[in-house]
């Protein structure tokens, strides 16, 4: 039950509300159980000429003018049950919605806890993350939870009062029927508990072959190209063919279950109900019920068989929810990021000092060894190094999407660690090797750290990029959607685009991740003046591996295997012999061809 | 699909017409439903009927005599009831899954016999969902909807004629609340079915927006944009709880609707029953039943409501799927060539003529759909055994001679020639028997290693196996996985790094030794080694076979007997690498610009 605990922490404000979810489908029950007694009461006493037995009944049919009077009058009964009716369906009405508030509102915050923190989590956690199952518990885990409490928690609460009160009632009418309605519902309910665990295994089965299914149709149709160029289309179809009739025979099989679950259950029911019906036929023309205590006991019967064996299904279903808890409990509980701590926002001008840096992400497998270099405010740094070699994990480390392990690196004199996450992120643009960018229009793409950011500063952000004829080309222009409902762009576009959202930021200090890879030579160099004549110039770090690039760099790292092997400006260090001569005397062979 | 959606609210009458064509060999099936179920709603209302007997006959007799036989027959129908309960439940049921296994396989068949062409357009997400969702919905919504409809019919007709064979002037009273019943009924239950749909569309956007927040994440740190991103996510979940709310809200106002006109059934049944009672008209037991009426048939009125508004919302499913069955390929074997070679799925291979490779290209012209021209009187001979490497931009119109030659697409105008043969003369997979394909992305299916390799060649034996992959020197990394061949690739081969998936599709093309080859190089970096031995493999592949590449690697450029340089659908420059450096035009640029960035990769690894 600790699960249901965490809860409690979604559900704040709601509390009383859920209560009164509950208290409506007890009052609503009441009413529910009132209307066999009306009837009773009218068959037996009004029109019939029995004793009324109860003194609350009594003093009613007094209040509504006594029974000659109503003997007359049988359409003030009538009043009676749509009122009692009508208030049943208030109760209802109230019941259903007050749940469903409390319980969709408690879904949204966990919705949207489980957003903010998944977008929280480190750095890290994302690289290995694996997005179907976080999303499956994001989703149908939190739907499971949403069910339990807008409608079988609520349901079962009201079965098990009706129940109860039920019981009460009708040992007070005769004993003897009250074992006669009440012996089958064990079975009726132990029959659902049983049948809904044993079967969930082949609702299981039937879903991964379901799932089988879908992944067999979905390679299908993403390799569409290779089938047809390999003309398979007839194996491909046998192979189809397979899953679906083995997703058939499975589906099949449950529904067998399932047919033979509601036939049993049924039978048990009306064998219950029939049970009421004869013996009480017995009964009363033994003379120990009235006709309309029979009707009553009947109309209770009736009420009672459906929930209990629907409450049987239920209760199983809830035990899923226990699961959900759990499951979603796995991302709340990870450690999440904290951006800010100290709250404190230095002014950032761009000059970085790395001293003796190490830095490792598993234990003793150091990716960064003793790397020290600096760059003043405008200067530009660039780094080239073969992949694997630590140039990218060097420059997350300055947005501290990791954490050093060794050494120091200041920022402004300031050391890094201490500066917080938020404020280091605002000031420095990193732009990714492979960009992500969001389904929204372009233009908001562009202004994703900032949706209030005026359009000409987009259109210049796209013209720096050299994006923006690309914009607009299309036919929707900055408008235009992108991503899977939208336009699909190519590498490079996407790369200028994630240029573009960086530098309209204009932070202190600019990072290209080798995020120029995929755009060609001469747009790269285009795009690395267009920067250059930028008012404030950034302190800019490139990673590439295009001499072309970072031959105009201040500085020049050469990285191999986590340390700095060389360094110097293009025009030392083509005098050493060394890496970087190497890949340079490559462009001079071409141009020489 | 969210225009779909809303231009379905009418009813189409032509769209189930379409349908019941696909019903006929269900006719059987319906038949033997539809009688179970007005069989079980002729028990379901005949029920009251023996609690009448039972009170008129025992109860209001005093009398005990025939109660053992009653007590045998109710229980019999029980029984009975229960048969057939498990009967129509089960028959139901199956033919449901055999429609959707029927129209699922139908489906899957037209989807390999439509173009490429077809899908250039259209989302895989897009074309699941038709093959899926909207599939699973219409087999859902025609066997049990037609069911619980014979249900809902059998019931009311049963009530109502009983009702009135125990008296026709209460049955009238009784039952004049069912038409605003069913008015209520059909208005609230389309209501309620437009909220779930909302409720639904704001859920999807959701899902949309988890994936967003677990793909975007790095991006989301680098731009601190956790704030804005939770602020628009809650929007979202703002939106979703409020449309559920309201959902819930109309489905709970109909409810309680319900019950009041059955409480006034019942207060009509009593007000009047009661006085013809005590007036004699009618026994106990009668009032008795007309009660236990008044509160049973507003259940299939329910229920009928219900359907009415799923077959509504199973129109629009249902039209997405039959505009799939229903797709006229643009690409199609015509008849003639049909009967002569076989079909697609039968093929008559043994009669097809073999392929030596010369490629004629005559006058073609080639446009999209909406009347964008890419080719325009393009020619080209292509010899036997003749390496192209085609060059140019994106949207130059490289991968259409591709797609041509490939017949993924036929020209709009003009011919193309395989060995004289206009290949429009044959059927489409002639060239692609003789096919080798390598994509640039390459694709493997989820299964072992040799498995994939052998889908070039189904019957291939383990020897040529092997030999495909030496070939390509792709053994040598097979050996050293864990199940050598094996080893199970992993959903779309994601198991293996993209240099070994690019292996396996050069000896998956290797194993059917093609005449014809098609390799779209990757631009995409791999490792130095593994870049290595694929240019190896693609040397040895492409030797002797008719070639065309659409090509960015240096090695295979140079190697190539010629190379065309593509722009706006037209031949600018060909000749080979020596001849076009010397041209000084695009390639020279090309080459100089590009081809350094590649080198210079290599070296630095």
């Amino acid at each position: 039950m600790k699960e249901f605990k965490k809860l409690l922490q979604f559900s704040k404000g709601y509390n009383l509300m859920y209560f009164f979810a509950i208290l409506s489908i007890i009052i609503s029950q009441v009413f529910n159980i009132i209307s066999p007694l009306i009837i009773r009461t009218t068959i037996d006493s009004i029109i019939g000429s029995e004793p009324i037995t109860s003194i609350y009944i009594q003093k009613l049919v007094n209040f509504l003018g006594g029974k000659e009077f109503l003997n007359k009058r049988l359409w003030i009964i009538g009043i009676v049950i749509i009122c009692n009716a009508a208030l049943r369906g208030l109760f209802l009405y109230l019941k259903n919605t007050l749940a469903s508030k409390s319980a969709e509102t408690i879904a949204k915050r966990i919705r949207d806890k489980l957003y903010d923190n998944i977008q929280r989590l480190p750095y890290d956690y994302h690289v290995k993350a694996d997005t179907g199952e976080l999303i499956q518990k994001c989703t149908s885990d939190v739907d499971t939870i949403r069910r339990f409490l807008a409608i079988q928690l609520v349901e079962v609460a009201g079965s098990i009062f009706m129940l109860t009160f039920i019981l009460g009632i009708i040992a007070n009418l005769n004993k003897k029927m009250v074992i006669i309605s009440i012996v089958f519902l064990p079975f009726i309910f132990g029959f659902a508990v049983v049948f809904f665990k044993k079967v969930r295994y082949n609702f299981e089965k039937a879903d991964e072959s379901e799932a089988k299914l879908s992944t067999t149709l979905q390679e299908n149709l993403t390799g569409i190209r290779v089938v047809k160029a390999f003309s398979q289309e007839r194996y491909e179809l046998e192979k189809f063919d397979v899953r679906n009739q083995e997703y058939r025979k499975l589906s099949n099989k449950l529904v067998s279950n399932l047919a033979m679950y509601w036939s049993i259950s049924d039978f048990f029911s009306m064998t219950q109900v029939g049970l009421v019906i004869v013996l009480g036929s017995y009964l009363t023309v033994k003379g120990e019920l009235t006709l309309g205590t029979l009707i009553a006991f009947v109309s209770y019967i009736n009420m009672l068989v459906w929930p209990i064996r629907q409450m049987g299904r239920t209760l199983t279903d809830m035990g899923k929810a226990l699961v959900s808890i759990k499951r979603i409990d796995e991302i709340l509980s990870q450690p999440i990021e904290e951006l800010v701590i100290n709250g404190e926002e230095p002014v950032i001008e761009g000059n970085i000092e790395f001293k003796n840096v190490y830095f490792e992400y598993e234990k003793d497998r150091p990716v960064l060894k003793d790397i020290s270099f600096t760059a003043n405010k405008g200067d530009t740094v660039a780094i080239i190094g073969s992949t694997g070699s630590g140039k990218s994990s060097l420059v997350h480390l300055l947005p501290r999407l990791y954490e050093y392990n060794k050494g120091s690196v200041k920022i402004d004199g300031i050391e890094l660690n201490t500066i917080d996450k938020y404020w280091i992120r605002k000031n420095i643009g990193l732009v990714l090797q492979e960009p992500f960018l969001y389904a929204k229009t372009i233009k908001e793409n562009i202004r994703l750290s900032n949706p209030k950011m005026p359009d000409i500063k987009v259109f210049n952000a796209a013209k720096i990029a050299k994006i923006h004829d690309d914009i607009n080309s299309f036919e929707e222009k900055y408008d235009t959607v992108v991503g899977e409902r939208g336009v699909s762009l190519s590498g490079g576009q996407k790369q200028r685009m994630s240029i573009a959202r960086t530098i309209i930021n204009e932070s202190p200090i600019v990072i290209f991740d080798d995020s120029l890879s995929a755009v060609d030579t001469e747009t790269d160099i285009e795009i690395r003046k267009a920067l250059n004549l930028r008012k404030h110039k950034a302190t800019t770090i490139i990673i590439s591996h295009r001499i072309s690039t970072v031959s105009e760099a201040d500085l020049i790292l050469v990285v191999d295997k986590g340390k700095i092997i060389q360094r110097g400006t293009h025009k030392e260090l083509i005098e050493k012999d060394g890496l970087y001569k190497r890949v340079y005397n490559i462009q001079s062979s071409y141009d020489e061809e | 699909m969210e225009r779909n959606e809303k231009s379905n609210d009418k009813f189409n009458l032509s769209t189930w017409k379409d349908f019941f064509k696909y019903l006929k060999p269900y006719k059987k099936d319906f038949l033997i439903l539809i009688g179970l179920n007005v069989l079980l709603g002729a028990m379901d209302s005949s029920f009251p009927l023996l609690s009448k007997y039972a009170i008129d006959n025992f109860v209001e007799t005093k009398n005990l005599n025939g109660m053992g036989y009653f007590a045998s027959f109710y229980f019999a129908a029980i029984l009975l009831m229960s048969i057939i309960i498990y009967l129509f439940i089960a028959q139901a049921g199956k033919l449901e899954t055999k429609i959707a296994y029927d129209i699922r396989k139908l489906g899957f068949a037209k989807l390999q016999e439509l173009p490429l062409s077809y899908y250039d357009d259209k989302a895989v997400g897009w074309l699941m969902a038709r093959m899926t969702s909207d599939i699973a919905r219409l087999s859902e919504t025609i066997s049990w909807g037609m069911v619980d409809f014979a249900w809902g019919f059998a019931m009311m007709t049963g009530v109502t004629i009983y009702m009135f064979i125990l008296n026709a002037k209460l049955a009238l009273i009784t039952l004049s609340v069912i038409p605003p019943l069913a008015i209520l009924s059909v208005y609230f239950q389309k209501k309620i079915l437009n909220a779930q749909r909302k409720v639904r569309r704001i859920n999807s956007q959701i899902t949309g927006a988890y994936n967003e927040d677990i793909q975007g994440a790095k991006t989301t740190k680098t731009l601190v944009r956790e704030d804005l991103n939770l602020e628009e996510f809650s929007y979202l979940t703002t939106s979703l709880r409020n449309s559920a709310i309201k959902a819930t809200k109309i489905s709970s106002i109909y409810l309680p609707l319900v019950l009041l006109c059955g409480s006034i059934g019942t207060a009509m049944a009593i007000t009047f029953g009661g006085k013809f009672a005590m007036a004699g008209i009618i026994s106990y037991g009668t009032l008795v039943a007309f009660l236990s009426y008044a509160a049973q048939f507003f259940e299939p009125v329910r229920q009928m409501a219900v359907i009415f508004a799923e077959v509504q919302a199973a129109q629009a499913s249902a039209e997405r799927v039959f505009s799939l069955l229903q797709e006229e390929p643009r690409i199609k074997d015509r008849d003639d060539v049909i009967e002569k070679y076989g079909s697609i799925f039968e093929p008559k291979m043994e009669k097809w003529p073999e392929i030596n490779g010369k490629v004629e290209f005559k006058n073609v012209n080639f446009s999209y759909k909406d009347g964008e021209v890419v080719l325009d009187n393009f020619n080209l001979v292509v010899n036997p055994g003749e390496t192209i490497a085609l060059v140019g931009e994106t949207g130059s119109g490289k991968s259409t001679i591709v797609n041509l030659f490939c017949r993924f697409y036929e020209p709009t105008n003009g011919d193309i020639l395989i060995d004289g043969i206009n290949y429009k003369d044959m059927p489409q997979n002639w060239i692609h028997e003789n096919l080798g394909y390598v994509l640039q992305s390459p694709h493997l299916f989820s299964g072992t290693i040799k498995e994939n390799i052998k889908y070039g060649k189904l019957d291939a034996t383990d020897e040529e196996i092997v030999e495909a992959s030496k070939l390509v020197d792709a053994h040598e990394f097979i050996m050293n996985t864990e199940k050598k061949y094996d080893t199970e690739v992993g959903e779309g081969g994601n198991l293996l790094s993209t240099g070994q998936k690019q292996l396996i599709s050069f000896a998956r093309a290797m194993v059917r030794n093609p005449r014809l080859f098609v390799l779209d190089e990757a631009t995409s970096s791999i490792d130095t080694e593994t870049e290595k031995i694929i240019q190896d493999a693609i040397q040895k592949v492409l030797k002797d076979r008719t070639s065309f590449v659409i090509a960015h690697r240096l090695s295979t450029i140079r190697n190539a007997d010629r190379i065309l340089v593509v722009r706006d659908g037209k031949i600018t420059e060909s000749g080979n690498h020596k001849e076009l450096i010397k041209l000084k035009g695009y390639y020279y640029n090309l080459y100089t610009n590009q081809f350094i960035d590649e080198e210079s990769k290599n070296i630095l690894g």
